[in-house]
């Protein structure tokens, strides 16, 4: 028997190859997790990158992160709290504010200030909202079932799918007007489905983040409704559509796994990229690093990418043709930026009164959706937006870890942001540039903000992929586009975690149910090895 | 100062008006018959506080007795079931006292300034108990409930915050110590002790200092996720640090109307506080001991994990027959550990022996329909949180 012989081999030790490799420990197998940096998390991580600032350098809030696993790996055994936010604002140019709080009696109140109307109509929105959450999350732990197929399993699982969207039991049955709902919902631009609700611009414009964050489309794009909700579904403690701070950054995440892991058994091995998975007679049987190591296991599980797995780590005599062409026309689309500052002290925001909890949580300054298609605009010529939409966010108003007492650590995201800049890509000076240009767009909304600034990291698309290996730095490993769904994640034929080449599976984000820091991609695999293997398992989540 | 000459049928504690300020919900309550707020701003929030930043709580309408006189360590020492002889000075512990049929008055919370000075802390009303239980003994009591203001400061951060306040060297305070300092000219008493299973200190003063040591700390603590968090939080972690409850996870003997109603410690877990073989007497000994040498225990207080993640509020516990088998007395959905978690009251063997196949029948309101939920449950260790943090010496700091 060669050294070096695990029963399964996980790629990649972000948040979704950690879980599946913690409840496969758990089940007691041997794992081993094979991470190219010399750091763990992919872009779930927590980082020093100037002495005395904690970095959530990448994904940055968390409310995705299914409760089960939470509790099936003991994750705060190892560490890991999550701490709610309090609200969130949008400043406007004219002085004036849009505030939302984790209270919804207090958000009515505060969108009653720009639209009496509007402030009536978001009690109907967050029903329907909240009502098509509830018929998402019994999915999301679900293996998509193949449509085509006759196997029992498949049949159970279709009809199990079918009867979720019905979701008699968790709704107590709902109507045809309400299943239309539902397929409308998938279908239309965030713009039109708010605009059946709401006459306030900046009302508006506020709801509507959530539905571009992190993706190549606009508000104006049909299917943008669709991530608005991959935002909302999430939960902080049964308050749906609640977003939070892992306490200690992103990164306390996946050491918690990674704590739970080595618990039961499991290894994490840094600095060792896997190059090629070694295949015999059709059957995955190993991989090799660029170190040279060779690994060999049963089972081997992809936490990469769908194009990384399939167009970089694994050759294209092993895989049937037109799944290798549905894999090249797989939609993964880099259309976001990041800068992380440390900052001296916390910056003032006039447009904000002083104590008020909207300021606690993520901050905008895009006032309408036209503005937001605009900046969406400059991305399809290739640009960063001039008048980009952020979300930035100051962590270490809630967390006491992330920095010094009186010092802070802020995260901005900004969206949009090219993989493939115009006019030559991206250099040192044009990124650069832009991280001057988003400094230049806050400092407008605050005073005291530039003198504040220590240091701060620029994080375009191309850093995201050269880094993290998300390619083009997409952040959730693949468009959120009904085509991109569900059984068609990440391609059609391939949703439940298994691959065209026997024994290796894929657990990444581009698998159902997508990205965003939620780990079910990674259980959801787990599941389906240890039943190809026959090993019980066990938990609250399965 | 004009006097409020209106009727209140509740007192207001020294902290009042600065608690009445920071409440943005004006939500309060009646507790040992004063007004104090169950909820600042929102309960998520402020139990966060407790268990990421630093916490503060108005504990003034706590019962607090002096005791004085030669004879204090010896009455104390008969009082309750824990032996107490070699306490030290200036410590804390943690005690339940029976009455003569050896069923739990209370539990609270001993401290310790010489073998002449004494003050107890607790739930119930005890003051006449007191008197009549010092019948013999050289000690005066006297009920301080009204003349020490006091605070409870939990949280990761409590110690940064607290000796920013002023508390120098604070770090160095073993849990269940006490320590006097005097800061800004007010004498404080700072104890390491609290409800909240974390790390935390309690704060005692003359009720006179009560609104500058609020402010103060406050202020010291602006940096360090300070939150003032009321009753409603401080449920939710008192129930994940697996402590008791009188009058809702047991009925205290003194007020139980109902006599079956009563519990000996050995039935709300607190066995290990009854030293039997302690050389004095303490009242319930002998119908302690009894019970101890005859086995009659008929029920136990343990902690279950709940499947799904609906709390089992007032859930009845059925065996895999369905026969009834206890009660839950205090349910909680655990933010931090995301588990349902609940203590319960269950008859013997279930719970000691018998750990396994118990259910809870759980009746989730859903818009006004109720759906009924038969969740399996596990018993486990009623501490369901206790990070490393709580008993570390020196605390954490955040500077």
């Amino acid at each position: 028997m060669p050294k070096n012989t695990h029963d399964v081999i996980v790629v990649g030790a972000g948040h979704n190859g950690l879980t599946a490799a913690s409840y496969m420990a758990k089940a007691g197998l041997d794992v081993v997790v094979l991470e190219k940096n010399d750091w763990i998390g992919g872009a779930a991580v927590s980082r020093e990158l100037y002495p005395g600032w904690k970095y959530s350098n990448c994904s940055y809030v968390c409310s995705l992160l299914r409760p089960e696993i939470m509790r099936d790996l003991e994750l705060y055994k190892y560490g890991l709290q999550i701490i709610p936010y309090e609200g969130s604002a949008t400043m406007m140019k004219n002085g004036d504010y849009y505030t939302h709080y984790h209270d919804h009696d207090m958000t009515i109140n505060s969108i009653r200030r720009h639209s009496h109307k509007d402030a009536e109509a978001y009690e109907r929105y967050s029903r329907d909202v909240l009502r098509q959450c509830k018929i998402i999350k019994p999915l999301l732990k679900m293996t998509p079932p193949d449509l085509t197929s006759f196997k029992p399993k498949d049949l159970f699982g279709a009809l199990e799918f079918a009867k979720h969207f019905a979701a008699k039991d968790e709704l107590g049955g709902l109507g045809e007007k309400e299943i239309y709902d539902t397929i409308r919902f998938y279908t239309m631009s965030i713009r039109d489905y708010l605009e059946e609700y709401f006459e306030s611009e900046i009302t508006k414009a506020h709801l509507a983040g959530s539905a571009i964050i992190g993706t190549a489309l606009g508000p104006c794009s049909p299917g943008s409704a669709y991530v608005l909700l991959h935002h909302y579904m999430g939960e902080v403690d049964g308050s749906v559509g609640s977003w939070g701070y892992a306490r200690g950054g992103m990164g306390s995440i996946t050491q918690a796994m990674m704590g739970c892991l080595k618990d039961h058994g499991g290894e994490v091995k840094p600095s060792s990229e896997v190059t090629n998975v070694i295949t015999k007679n059709g059957k995955a049987i190993g991989v090799a690093t660029q170190n040279g190591d060779e690994y060999y296991a049963k089972k081997i599980v992809s936490n990469l990418d769908v194009k990384r797995t399939f167009l970089k780590i694994t050759e294209e005599k092993d895989l049937p043709d037109d799944f290798v062409r549905s894999v090249k026309n797989f939609k993964i689309r880099g259309s976001s930026g990041k800068l992380n500052i440390a900052l001296d002290g916390l910056p003032d925001f006039p447009c904000i009164p002083e104590g008020d909890p909207g300021g606690g949580g993520d901050m905008h300054f895009t006032e309408t959706i036209e503005e937001m298609e605009g900046a969406y605009d400059d991305w399809k010529r290739g640009e960063w937006s001039r008048n980009p939409y952020v979300d930035m966010c100051i962590p270490s108003k809630s967390d006491p870890t992330m920095a010094e007492p009186g010092k802070h650590y802020m995260s901005v995201f900004i969206q949009y942001v090219p993989f493939n800049l115009a006019n030559g890509g991206w250099n040192e000076e044009r990124k650069q540039e832009f991280g001057r240009h988003i400094v230049d767009c806050i400092a407008e909304f605050s005073p005291n903000f530039k003198d504040l600034i220590n240091h701060y990291e620029v994080r375009t698309p191309l850093e995201l992929e050269n880094e993290v290996g998300l390619t083009e730095g997409n952040i959730f490993q693949g468009e959120l586009t009904m085509d991109q769904l569900m059984f068609n994640r990440p391609v059609p034929g391939y949703a439940q975690y298994r691959t065209p080449l026997k024994n290796m599976y894929i657990c990444s984000s581009s698998t159902h149910p997508g990205g965003g820091v939620m780990g079910a991609p990674g259980a959801n695999a787990a599941r389906e090895v240890l039943l190809d293997m026959n090993v019980p398992q066990k938990g609250n989540y399965y | 100062m004009t006097q409020d000459l209106r009727y209140s049928a509740l007192k207001k504690t020294p902290f009042h008006a600065k608690t009445s300020l920071a409440s943005r919900t004006n939500k309060y309550y009646n507790w040992n018959g004063y007004t104090v707020p169950t909820e600042y701003s929102t309960t998520e929030l402020e139990y966060t506080a407790a268990r990421n930043g630093t916490s503060v709580m108005d504990l003034t309408p706590m019962g607090k007795y002096e005791i004085i006189g030669d004879h204090a360590h010896q009455f104390v020492d008969y009082l309750v079931t824990r032996d107490l002889s070699k306490m030290k000075d200036n410590t804390v512990a943690y005690i339940i006292w029976c009455n003569e049929d050896g069923k739990v008055i209370d539990d609270g919370t001993i401290f310790k300034f010489s073998s002449t000075k004494f003050m107890l802390c607790c739930a119930v009303k005890i003051y006449n108990w007191l008197n009549d239980s010092a019948y013999g003994f050289d000690v005066t009591i006297t009920d301080v409930t009204d003349t020490i203001a006091a605070l409870a400061i939990q949280g990761p951060t409590s110690c940064s915050t607290l000796k920013k306040f002023g508390a120098t060297d604070l770090e160095t305070l073993k849990p269940f110590e006490m320590r006097e300092y005097k800061i800004d000219g007010s004498d404080i008493l700072i104890s390491r002790t609290g409800f909240t299973g974390d790390l935390g200190y309690e704060l005692w003063t003359d009720p006179k200092n009560a609104e500058t040591t609020w402010d103060n700390i406050e202020i010291a603590g602006k940096e360090l996720k300070l939150r003032p968090f009321g009753m409603y939080a401080l449920e939710m972690t008192r129930i994940e640090a697996g402590f008791i409850q009188t009058n809702t996870d047991f009925m205290a003997a003194e007020d139980s109307l109902r006599p079956t109603r009563m519990r000996s410690p050995y039935e709300i877990g607190m066995g290990w506080l009854v030293h039997l073989n302690k050389n004095s007497y303490f009242v319930g000994k002998k119908a302690l001991k009894k019970e101890k040498e005859e086995n009659t225990t008929e029920r136990c207080l343990v902690g279950l994990d709940i499947d799904g993640d609906k709390p089992a509020h007032g859930s009845v516990i059925y065996n895999s027959k369905k026969e009834d088998i206890g009660i839950v007395t205090a349910a909680l959905w655990s933010p931090i550990m995301k588990k349902n978690i609940a203590l319960a009251s269950l008859k013997r063997p279930y719970g000691i022996k018998i750990k396994e196949n118990i259910f809870a029948e759980i009746y989730h309101p859903e818009e006004l329909e109720y759906r009924k939920i038969w969740a399996r449950c596990k018993v486990v260790k009623r501490q369901f949180f206790n990070p490393e943090r709580r008993n570390k010496v020196p605390a954490d700091l955040y500077e």
